[in-house]
């Protein structure tokens, strides 16, 4: 694994492990974050605002005006050795229901034609495989999983749609997808999870974390909406769809 | 019967919002720090309201804020290069921007328009709002912050008040800026020709009509990449310059997704991002490289000069003379200077 360490302005620097998506990258990025976290914990690396964990980098945000580029370094040169060889972040696993139908499934028809199947076939892929919570961002709470099976890997929309509605479910380049919040979007809509993702009034306000693992389950218009309102009124606590709990080592690095 | 002292927001202008210095730590689920976008500008309007520094502002875009007092006096401050006017009971009155002043009971401050710029922040003694994950940063994507997380709208009202009663000025307002917008090469400075980072730094670029708290695009010569416009999705900072398939660069601002996939050929240097914020659109700007460590120097020395700046903060006569127009306007001969040390207009109990 080679790492390069890449500027980002004056005020923060990304440490890259690679340049492609694979469960071996993310192990070693959220390893450094996670010993990082550890240090920021026992009052090591002043002027260390937070970090960022992606596919395959960690950026870290820091004040130049308390810490610079070669003291960081310095003093991550240990942890950074310690990260390569890491096992990957034991996660949580989920299980989240998810409408493939009419008008939760816009471009189901589309996905379907394109790839050469049924789009009970498409459902059958999407639905049937467990996926890895790679990174959240873009949004708040927006996981970025994978991987999706290879015979639903399509590029983005050529024309990205000015308004993705809230819950949609989406795919993109081997890796599938939730929006918690309408927004801009270029991703194939395969369906919508009535599940909110992100709740500034929750502890943890987003419920998914890298290194968890999600599995769709599929669930009829009616049931979708019965959800939608528990969840709404308060009666469904989304922790129902946790599977598993095996630890959650990221807990300790919210706010890092 | 008790009322409560509140600013209402008569008309929002072109967009206005509450924020703070940022939300700190969530970048990793995917929120932004969203805050002031001109920190200084959010800093000084503090001082001149008697606030704390990073206490909550109304940031505005070009002109058309109004905001009014109801129940009782508050004290609004404005930093920007602002043309104000006060309207109250008496009619109206044109102020400087860079003081505070109490309006009474009814009276309100609008923002006529911008000289320069087009941000301007206005603190309010007292505005205090409840902190959404450590900030009252307003993000309106994902409702956060600020008022019910929502841009502010005609008829909204913020806690106010008039503190000490006493108002504020700065005497010597920064001076503009015109220079170039520094940035460090990088992250992805490799995904272009050789030829793309000299454009960036030797050509004119122009603010597009597409400018806003999430990023500016600009529009000028293209930027070529070396392959693909894509790359594996790796973090955005405030400042990054993605540049998509077209060419044209976009710099992230601090309501920008915290993640992208496009390649990332620069980053404006902390110190200038409030500077490139305020550029209109249709204006011109240019580009110098610096090394991430100048980039670090030139944060310090802005950070002096801002400490500096408000600490020349002075409070202006009960009676309502404005010395530090009087000063700027050299009324009063050459004897005092508002920046000298041995300055003192005023007796020890208005300080």
């Amino acid at each position: 694994m080679s790492v390069s360490i890449l500027d980002a302005g004056d005020a923060a620097l990304t440490i890259e492990f690679g340049d492609t998506i694979d469960p071996g990258l993310l192990a070693a990025v959220n390893a450094l974050d996670a010993a990082i976290a550890r240090r920021k914990a026992e009052g090591g690396l002043a002027g260390l605002i937070e970090t960022m964990p992606t596919f395959r980098s960690l950026t870290l945000f820091f004040d130049p005006l308390v810490t610079g580029r070669e003291q960081l370094l310095a003093d991550l040169k240990p942890l950074l050795a310690a990260a390569e060889h890491s096992p990957p972040l034991a996660g949580r696993r989920w299980r989240l229901p998810v409408c493939y139908e009419g008008d939760a499934a816009p471009d189901l028809a589309e996905v379907a034609r394109t790839l050469g199947m049924s789009e009970a076939e498409v459902v059958a892929l999407h639905g049937g495989t467990d996926y890895l919570v790679y990174m959240l961002g873009f949004l708040p709470g927006f996981p970025f999983m994978g991987d999706v099976p290879a015979a639903l890997r399509l590029p983005r929309r050529a024309e990205p749609r000015v308004r993705v509605p809230p819950g949609s479910v989406a795919i993109a380049t081997g890796l599938t997808a939730i929006y918690p919040w309408e927004s801009p979007g270029g991703w194939h809509l395969l369906g919508r999870c009535p599940v909110p993702l992100f709740d500034a009034r929750r502890d943890s306000p987003s419920l998914l974390a890298a290194g968890d693992r999600v599995r769709f389950v599929p669930v009829g218009t009616d049931e979708c909406r019965a959800i939608d309102a528990g969840v709404r009124s308060g009666e469904i606590d989304p922790l129902v769809w946790l599977e598993a709990h095996e630890g959650r080592a990221t807990d300790a690095q919210e706010g890092a | 019967m008790s009322t409560k002292t509140e600013l209402e927001i008569v008309a929002a202008g072109a967009y206005a919002s509450v924020q703070d210095g940022g939300r700190r730590g969530h970048r990793r689920i995917g929120v932004p720090w969203a805050g002031a976008l001109d920190l200084r500008l959010m800093r000084i309007a503090n001082a001149l309201a008697g606030n704390a520094e990073t206490a909550p502002v109304i940031e505005c875009f070009d002109g058309g804020l109004q905001v009014a007092a109801r129940g009782g006096p508050v004290r609004v401050a404005v930093a920007g290069d602002a043309s104000v006017e006060v309207e109250g009971r008496d009619g109206r009155r044109c102020l400087p921007s860079w003081r505070s002043v109490t309006l009474a009971d009814g009276e309100s401050l609008r923002i006529r328009r911008l000289v320069s710029g087009r941000i301007a922040a206005v603190a309010v003694t007292g505005l205090v709002l409840p902190a959404v994950m450590g900030s009252a940063s307003t993000y309106v994507r994902a409702g956060l912050g600020g008022l019910d997380g929502k841009a502010l709208a005609a008829g909204m009202r913020v806690p106010a008040g008039a503190g000490d009663g006493v108002d504020r000025a700065l005497p010597q307002p920064p001076l503009a800026d015109a220079g170039p917008i520094r940035i460090v090469p990088g992250p992805q400075a490799g995904h272009f020709t050789d030829e793309a980072l000299q454009t960036l730094l030797r050509a004119d670029y122009r603010v597009t009509a597409e400018a806003d708290r999430m990023g500016v695009r600009l529009e000028g010569p293209r930027l070529a990449h070396r392959g693909a416009a894509e790359i594996v999705s790796d973090a955005t900072v405030p400042g990054s310059i993605q540049v998509p398939g077209s060419g044209q660069p976009i710099v992230l601002l601090a309501d920008a997704q915290t993640a992208g996939g496009y390649p990332k050929i620069a980053t404006v240097i902390s110190a200038d991002l409030g500077r490139l914020a305020a550029l209109r659109p249709g204006q011109a700007l240019r580009f110098a490289a610096v090394t991430a460590d100048e980039g670090a120097r030139i944060a310090r020395a802005f950070e002096a000069e801002t400490r500096a700046l408000i600490a020349t903060v002075r409070p202006l006569l009960p009676d309502g003379v404005d010395l530090a127009v009087l000063y700027s306007a050299n009324l009063v001969g050459g004897v005092v200077h508002a920046l000298a040390g041995e300055y003192r207009p005023l007796s020890s109990d208005h300080r």
